[in-house]
């Protein structure tokens, strides 16, 4: 394998927690609710999964626990987001500030035990042959080809069913919405549920597949990067796997050079993947400055029947 | 009502809105009630408490044990209620900055990058001016401390004024960036030489380090600390700046249609912001550790969100606020020695976090008799 094919592949294994983050903020931010949480929910998922999976030894148990977790803790931010109109700004604050304070308190028990086992792979052998798709596609995890089927699930649900229309008419207009007979509480809580969840399953990812252990903070705000990449993605499935890679690859690109033997110390190339998300979200503010975003039009604002603004 | 409104009235009655139903009573939304009681904060606490004791509880831990063990800790010895006083500063001047930004709806979470490298920088002056006369070292470590802390925050402020990029975001991923710019100095250029291989920068003279009372821990930070909350309360409520800033805060399309620049002022709070926070910083290093360090703020910057927020940006509150988490950092490393994480505290103040914001709405919120 040459050097861009290993850049591919560690670009996916890395993008994968990424894209799982962002595909759930898509999902939370274009039913209209910011979701800022998402490095406590990423944490809370990744530790759930390592304590589950350490006591049962079974993975399905443990990411079962992980995404029930993860969705308890996104209606708690849905019902004080929705049902209380509080500041969503707040509520994502103090959901990652809980979730990295609560999952270091549970971790600290099996804090740096390994984990029993990893995710499966799927070996697909027929395409061993091809080339540069063998060596990428051959040899992927359940949760990446999940990944896969989530870009396209989402993007079909968004853009082509009725179901997409009333969850962006939510997110855009809620009072029209309302008027025109959509049950707009309910959708905004469930997706933020759903969203939650697919937040919580990227933390079960992270631990898994990258570092099989559980460390205090090991998301080391991936989360916040995937809250970026939503903007970046302008709130599009299909932007978002293309996003999460390039950082995957941007974070893996570092770890390379490293390992090479660059002479940049490894400080200043974990950083790479920060500075960038500044520097990419700047540009596309001065590309965008005279269009429209794609920003969900009441992303922020809680919906109040009968009240106009 | 609605002939009040159409007879022109500018302002928006208060919204009363019910939930439907055939119950005996009904649910009043009231959104013109912005204030929020003054126990909200307090039960807030208490419920955040009664919600971790659960926890511990569950971990198989008595609550009370652990708590009464966090309140000794920090409030139970005169060394206690030093060390709160110690912690309570940084985040005095942290949250300070932070209630500034708030005030117009900038949500700086920088802090922490932001009192990183004013540490930093302060630490710069003693490695490459150490041995300067008098109080010069003092002088500059705070110029450079503050400087610092500012350009950090601006480093926040000109994307989201020029290129509408979310302060969340950015502010963010600069405390990352600064975190990894301290490794990288403490490992490397700065490191002691005679610091037996350990990460960190050589020890700082007596006339680096800013004068402690008696033989406590206690630094002379604690007076720039309250003088820069007499000063924000005097500029706040007394002068046009802060007049600008309260309108900003209660209605920023009425202050843009009455003239006001707001990037300007944006970009003005997030310098104040990031400078508290660079001051925090060098009093940090210069005051307490004596020397830069890896985990020189063991949160601070996140901490002090919430006494802002807690205090409901209020300069007496903040105060209260910032002793009370002080308190809560000095109990969490206390319980430490019955076996348990320090990370109890953060999930406290996450805790008390959720609270606040659910208190400040439920309070809106008015039983009814009739339907």
């Amino acid at each position: 394998m040459d050097f861009v094919t290993q850049l591919l592949i560690a670009a996916i294994s890395a993008g994968t927690p990424l894209l799982l983050a962002t595909l759930g903020g898509i999902l939370n931010e274009r039913a209209g609710i910011i979701q800022l949480g998402a490095e406590g929910l990423m944490l809370m998922g990744a530790v759930t999964t390592c304590i589950v999976f350490i006591r049962t030894e079974n993975l399905g148990v443990a990411l079962l626990a992980s995404v029930g977790v993860t969705a308890l803790l996104g209606m708690i931010h849905a019902f004080l987001c929705i049902t209380l109109r509080a500041n969503q700004t707040m509520s994502g604050l103090a959901m990652t500030l809980f979730g990295s304070g609560f999952s270091a308190y549970l971790g600290k028990s099996i804090s740096g035990n390994p984990l029993p086992g990893i995710l499966p792979r799927l070996h697909l052998d027929f395409l061993k042959p091809v080339p540069v798709i063998g060596d990428i596609f051959g040899n992927l995890d359940v949760l990446t080809w999940l990944s896969f089927v989530l870009v396209i699930v989402l993007h079909l649900l968004i853009h082509r069913t009725s179901w997409g229309l009333h969850l962006r008419a939510v997110g855009d207009s809620p009072a029209t919405a309302d008027v025109m007979g959509v049950h707009v509480r309910l959708i905004r809580y469930g997706y933020v549920t759903i969203g939650a969840m697919l937040i919580g399953l990227a933390g079960a990812d992270m631990v898994l597949t990258v570092a099989p252990t559980w460390n205090e903070g090991l998301t080391a705000g991936r989360g916040w990067i995937a809250v970026g990449l939503v903007i970046f993605a302008r709130w599009n499935p299909v932007r978002a796997l293309l996003c999460a890679y390039f950082f995957g690859a941007l974070d893996s690109l570092g770890f390379r050079m490293q390992l090479l033997g660059s002479a940049i110390p490894p400080y200043f190339l974990k950083m790479i993947p920060y500075v960038v998300t500044i520097l990419v979200l700047m540009y596309l503010g001065y590309r965008n400055r005279n269009k429209p975003s794609g920003t969900p039009e009441s992303l922020g604002v809680p919906y109040v029947r009968e009240q106009r603004f | 009502m609605s002939q009040e409104k159409a007879s022109g009235g500018a302002l928006p009655g208060p919204v009363k809105q019910t939930s439907g139903g055939r119950l005996p009573w009904r649910l009043e939304y009231d959104s013109s009630r912005i204030r929020t009681p003054w126990w909200t904060p307090i039960l807030s606490v208490a419920l955040a408490l009664l919600l971790c004791a659960i926890f511990i509880y569950a971990n198989g831990m008595s609550p009370v044990t652990v708590y009464l063990k966090m309140f000794k800790g920090a409030f139970g010895t005169s060394y206690g209620i030093t060390e709160t006083l110690v912690k309570a500063i940084p985040l005095l001047l942290c949250g300070l900055g932070i209630a500034v930004a708030y005030r117009i709806s900038v949500w700086n979470i920088g802090a922490e990058g932001q009192l990183t490298v004013g540490a930093m920088a302060a630490t710069a002056v003693t490695v490459y001016f150490p041995n300067l006369p008098g109080l010069w070292s003092i002088v500059l470590m705070l110029i450079f401390g503050v400087a610092a802390g500012a350009f950090w925050g601006l480093l926040t402020a000109i994307p989201k004024t020029h290129f509408g990029v979310n302060e969340l975001i950015t502010s963010l991923m600069l405390n990352y960036v600064a975190l990894l710019a301290l490794d990288y100095v403490v490992f490397g250029p700065w490191k002691d030489p005679k610091g037996f291989n350990m990460p960190g920068s050589p020890v700082f003279t007596d006339a680096q380090s800013l004068p402690v009372l008696g033989a406590t821990r206690l630094h002379i930070g604690l007076i720039f600390a309250l003088v820069a909350v007499v000063i924000y309360y005097l500029m706040v409520r007394f002068t046009r700046w802060g007049y600008e800033l309260r309108l900003i805060g209660a209605n920023p399309t009425a202050a843009r249609y009455a003239g006001i620049h707001i990037k300007r002022h944006i970009i003005i709070v997030m310098l104040i912001s990031g400078g508290l926070a660079g001051l925090a910083g060098m009093a940090e290093v210069s005051g307490v550790s004596h020397k830069l360090m890896q985990g020189i703020s063991p949160g601070y910057g996140y901490t002090a969100i919430i006494v802002a927020w807690l205090a409901k940006l209020n300069p007496l509150g903040l105060v209260v606020t910032s002793v009370l988490f002080g308190g809560l950092i000095v109990g969490g490393f206390s319980v430490q020695t019955i076996g348990l994480p320090s990370s109890i505290s953060e999930m406290l103040q996450g805790a008390i976090l959720f609270f606040l914001i659910a208190g400040d709405m439920v309070t809106r919120f008015r039983i009814r008799r009739g339907a």
